[in-house]
């Protein structure tokens, strides 16, 4: 009997230990939020609402031209979605529509390895490679850092996440709606633009948001490759000039060389922070009812 | 159609067939379908290849001629004599800290939330909540790193005159545990959830209490699972830049400092691969021996995010096949 | 040793007893010749040899496993889907190889329709799932034609009535029932020679059943009709001809292989079977 009253004892313990570790991530939410949301409140109680219109992003001299950052950021992300929207679709097509299972077995996992390079060897990448090979060539005059250039390279950084979520979409459409489009004499591609992919498109859909909200929040490839190293970007809306995002802006109030020390300067962190917190939420929430649709439906 | 060809007689009923059946010569959409999604793929693979087919070109060039002096040595600044030690150090801390912290609490919540929690609203708003943090940028994390680690670590200092204190080795292993945790507990918790009920059962079958029940069937079948997430979060951590940026990580040589495994540079500040790599890159690239070198510190990096992500990967392939 | 050939000579009698003045070789829609249907090295079915013959419902019975749906899927080469399939011997249609390097298998089942063991109706409106097969042969005009073409459909597989006010609404929202006659119309709407059913009633109800059994009685006026079926009674109360499939077990290799035991008209197969394997399975003494 005492056995069963220790046994009942540890039950308890490891019963309420676990608890608190699900709970955990209900505090990081929180300490986010609270932290982003208190700051941000700070910034923008101490420095003049003329400030966030003008025509530069410069912590430095008390301008946060607002738009700077966000033409920025919608130009890499609009830049990366066409990169790794068709590329990442047309792989998961082929991946699930077409390869062989054999094809399949390799080449999925080459896609998943590739999933996990790092962003920062990217952003050299698109720096020493992708500006002087790619964006240098469509246009000679480009500088040696572009907004072009990180969009290339967040797109290629996509490309395998919107892959492999489009791929699971396609893979969730059952079997017995591609016999039945087979059955009635249609042709593979037929059943793949009228049957496959109408019927995942709530996945693929979300696939493509997630995409978004990935691109939006990468930071080191437009760090390195767009000049958003700096703490001083001009406003422009020419993929082909030096800018900068959201995310590198956020980056370079803290970044060593022109660290910024306490203040209104460094609290444009927090605000811009607050900023991409909303927008990547919105974005995952959106995305995520779209993959449950995708459940309920199959 | 069909009737008339009832009514014409077998022979000619015969050839119409074999003749239909043969379809239109050339399949014009189709081809230019399937090759359109070739081309997809195959710039999809072909880039990112490409990418590292640049870097390990040079990378292993500079190696060569390096040897291990590149990777014992300190950062400076000539690249001729640059070294990643402090890059490797910190990294390898940050490691311990993913290890330390993230991998027990996330696999426990996943413990939790598979096996004890009911599904009530709160459990489903937890389960949207660790969804969603997965997919907070990383660098969202680093100001929650600077906010919470920096300031609160910058308290046990309050009238030092340097600043930023609280950009300690701590303070950036902490934050990146954090960012994994939520991806550690979504691996987890799809692992445990493959885990066939009739295993549970034959554990309460014999007298088990849950605990035991997870401990002795539902974990360790479990594990291979487990563990390829934790691998991949591990790699994820160990790649990351941007939150390093924010909690303050130094962008250039810390000076002579111990060794590697001293844990008093826990409270001392820090720099990590990631950085090393982001401080090269930013290197004018055609003065001195900067991209190579540049390279040199990515092949490093990606031999061991990688090598990590390969052998989760294959492990998760290894064993969904044995057991489907 | 050889129960097919003994049995072949039977239908063609028969048949020549309904239908003296039709060219019998014109009536003989498939010809089975030797087939053998493998997934990689594994013998699903082994040496088949059957004839199938118009306006009739041919049903195939036998235990699970021994290569029914193997059977049926291999006469529109729906089998080519699955990557491990291959197939040897001889399946002719209408006197031509359907298995010829010249035969594009989608030709084929344009002429040869399927209908599913599971409801499997597009996640389309109920109109659009009727449309899909005639749209995309590019035969029948949008708007009226259409229009007509659906109505006929859904009136053939009984089920105007039922869907009439709701054409537009989603086909995921009917009963069971309702879907797999939905998938019965959709495969006539291409207006085919042959339809292949593989269990079609095996998910619904008894009143369901009893419609989709009334339905292929009328349909063989039109169609020939292949079905596999788990349920004697279905196939006695529905078929002209039952082929009855067993699996045999090598004993050296303990390989399974699906057989043909026999083919016959359906009221000698259940009252007077020639094999004695048959008559087990029909009388429930062998699962
Ligand atoms: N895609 C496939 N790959 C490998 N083996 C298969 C495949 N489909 C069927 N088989 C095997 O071929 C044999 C015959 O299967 P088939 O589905 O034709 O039987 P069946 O008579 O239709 O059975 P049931 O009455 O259960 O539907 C079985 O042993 C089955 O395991
Ligand atoms: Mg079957």
């Amino acid at each position: 009997m005492s056995g069963s009253v220790k046994r009942n004892r540890k039950e308890k313990v490891v019963r309420v230990g676990l608890t608190v570790t699900a709970f955990l991530s209900l505090l990081v939410s929180i300490l986010i939020v609270l932290s982003l949301v208190f700051e941000a409140w700070t910034f923008i109680e101490g420095i003049s609402l003329g400030w966030l219109w003008g025509d530069q992003w410069a912590p430095p001299f008390n301008e946060y031209d607002l738009k700077t950052p966000i033409v920025g950021s919608l130009i890499v992300t609009g830049i990366a979605m066409v990169v790794a929207g068709p590329i990442g679709l047309a792989s998961a097509v082929y991946l699930s529509e077409y390869a062989k299972p054999k094809t399949r077995k390799w080449l999925k996992p080459i896609l998943e390895v590739l999933a996990g390079i790092p962003s920062v060897v990217l952003g050299f990448f698109a720096l020493r490679w992708v500006t002087p090979n790619i964006v240098q060539q469509i246009n000679p005059d480009a500088p040696g850092f572009t907004l072009a250039a990180a969009g290339i390279g967040v797109g290629i950084l996509t490309i395998p996440l919107i892959a492999s979520v489009s791929e699971d979409a396609l893979a969730a459409v059952p079997t017995s709606l591609r016999e039945a489009s087979a059955g009635l004499g249609a042709k593979r591609v037929t059943t793949t633009i009228k049957i496959t992919i109408p019927a995942a498109i709530s996945g693929l859909v979300a696939a493509f948001i997630i995409g978004i909200s990935r691109a939006i929040g990468e930071t080191m490839v437009v760090f390195l490759a767009a000049g958003g190293g700096g703490n001083q970007a001009q406003f422009t809306a020419s993929v082909f000039d030096s800018g900068t995002v959201v995310t590198a802006a956020m980056a370079a109030t803290t970044a060593p060389s022109d660290r910024l020390s306490e203040g209104v300067a460094l609290q444009s962190l927090y605000f811009l922070g607050l900023f991409l917190f909303v927008i990547t939420l919105l974005l995952n929430l959106v995305a995520d009812r779209f993959v449950r649709r995708v459940r309920l439906v199959y | 159609m069909k009737l008339t060809t009832l009514n014409n007689g077998a022979e000619y009923a015969r050839n119409r067939t074999a003749q239909d059946l043969h379809g239109s010569k050339f399949d014009y959409s189709g081809i230019i379908f399937r090759i359109s999604l070739l081309i997809g793929l195959g710039l999809g693979i072909l880039i990112l290849g490409a990418v590292l087919w640049d870097v390990i070109g040079d990378g292993t060039g500079y190696l060569f001629n390096r040897g291990w002096d590149f990777i014992t040595g300190n950062a400076s600044s000539r690249a001729s004599s640059y070294g990643i030690f402090e890059g490797l150090r910190g990294t390898f801390w940050i490691g311990v800290f993913v290890i330390v912290f993230s991998f027990p609490l996330g696999i426990g919540a996943a413990i939790y939330l598979e096996e004890y929690a009911r599904d009530t609203r709160l459990t489903r708003f937890i389960e949207l909540n660790i969804r969603n943090l997965a997919g907070v940028p990383s660098v969202v994390y680093g100001v929650l790193g600077l906010a919470i680690f920096v300031r609160a670590l910058d308290g046990f200092y309050p009238n030092s005159i340097e600043k930023h204190l609280g950009s300690t080795t701590a303070a950036a292993g902490s934050t990146l545990a954090i960012l994994v945790l939520p991806i550690v507990i979504i691996t987890a918790a799809e692992a445990i959830r493959a885990v066939p009920q009739s295993l549970r059962e034959g554990g309460f079958g014999v007298g088990a209490t849950k605990w035991e029940v997870i401990r002795h069937h539902v974990l360790p079948y479990a594990a291979p699972g487990i563990f390829t997430g934790t691998l991949l979060s591990l790699a994820r951590a160990l790649g990351e830049a941007a939150p390093l940026i924010l909690v303050g990580g130094v962008l250039g040589s810390l000076g002579p400092k111990s060794s590697l495994f001293e844990i008093e540079q826990l409270g001392e500040r820090f720099t990590a691969m990631p950085l090393m790599i982001t401080q090269l890159a930013k290197k004018p690239a055609f003065i001195g021996d900067w991209n190579s070198a540049t390279a040199g510190a990515i092949l490093v990096l990606l031999v061991v995010v990688i090598f990590a992500n390969l052998v989760a990967i294959l492990l998760r392939n290894h064993y969904e096949k044995k057991r489907s | 040793m050889n129960p097919e050939i003994t049995d072949m000579k039977s239908t063609n009698n028969e048949l020549s007893l309904h239908n003296d003045q039709k060219d019998k070789t014109l009536n003989r829609i498939f010809e089975v010749d030797d087939l053998n249907v493998y997934y990689d090295d594994f013998r699903a079915i082994r040496d088949i040899t059957i004839n199938v013959f118009a306006n009739e419902i041919t049903a195939f019975i036998g235990p699970s496993g021994c290569g029914k749906t193997t059977m049926l899927r291999s006469f529109n080469r729906m089998n080519d889907l699955i990557p491990s399939a291959k197939i040897t011997g001889n399946l002719s249609y209408r006197g031509a190889n359907l298995y010829d390097k010249k035969v594009d298998p989608v030709e084929v089942r344009r002429r040869i329709g399927m209908v599913f063991q599971k409801p499997n109706p597009f996640p389309k409106s109920i109109y659009d799932n009727v449309a899909y097969g005639p749209k995309i042969a590019g035969n029948v005009k949008k708007g009226k034609e259409m229009d007509n073409l659906v109505e006929t459909s859904l009136k053939k597989a009984a089920l105007w009535d039922e869907v009439k006010d709701r054409l537009k609404s989603s086909a995921l929202g009917m009963s069971g029932g309702q879907q797999q006659r939905l998938c019965i119309a959709r495969a006539i709407a291409t207006n085919p020679d042959v339809v292949l059913m593989d269990e079609p009633c095996s998910a619904l109800d008894p009143i369901a059943t009893g419609k989709i059994e009334e339905l292929m009685t009328q349909l063989k006026e039109e169609y020939t009709i292949l079905i596999v079926t788990h349920n004697m009674q279905q196939a006695a109360r529905v078929s002209d001809k039952t082929a009855f499939f067993s699996v045999e077990v090598e004993e050296e290799s303990d390989s399974r292989t699906g057989i043909l035991v026999e083919i016959g008209p359906t009221e000698k197969i259940f009252s007077n079977p020639e094999d004695i394997r048959t008559e087990n399975y029909i009388t429930g003494r062998f699962g």
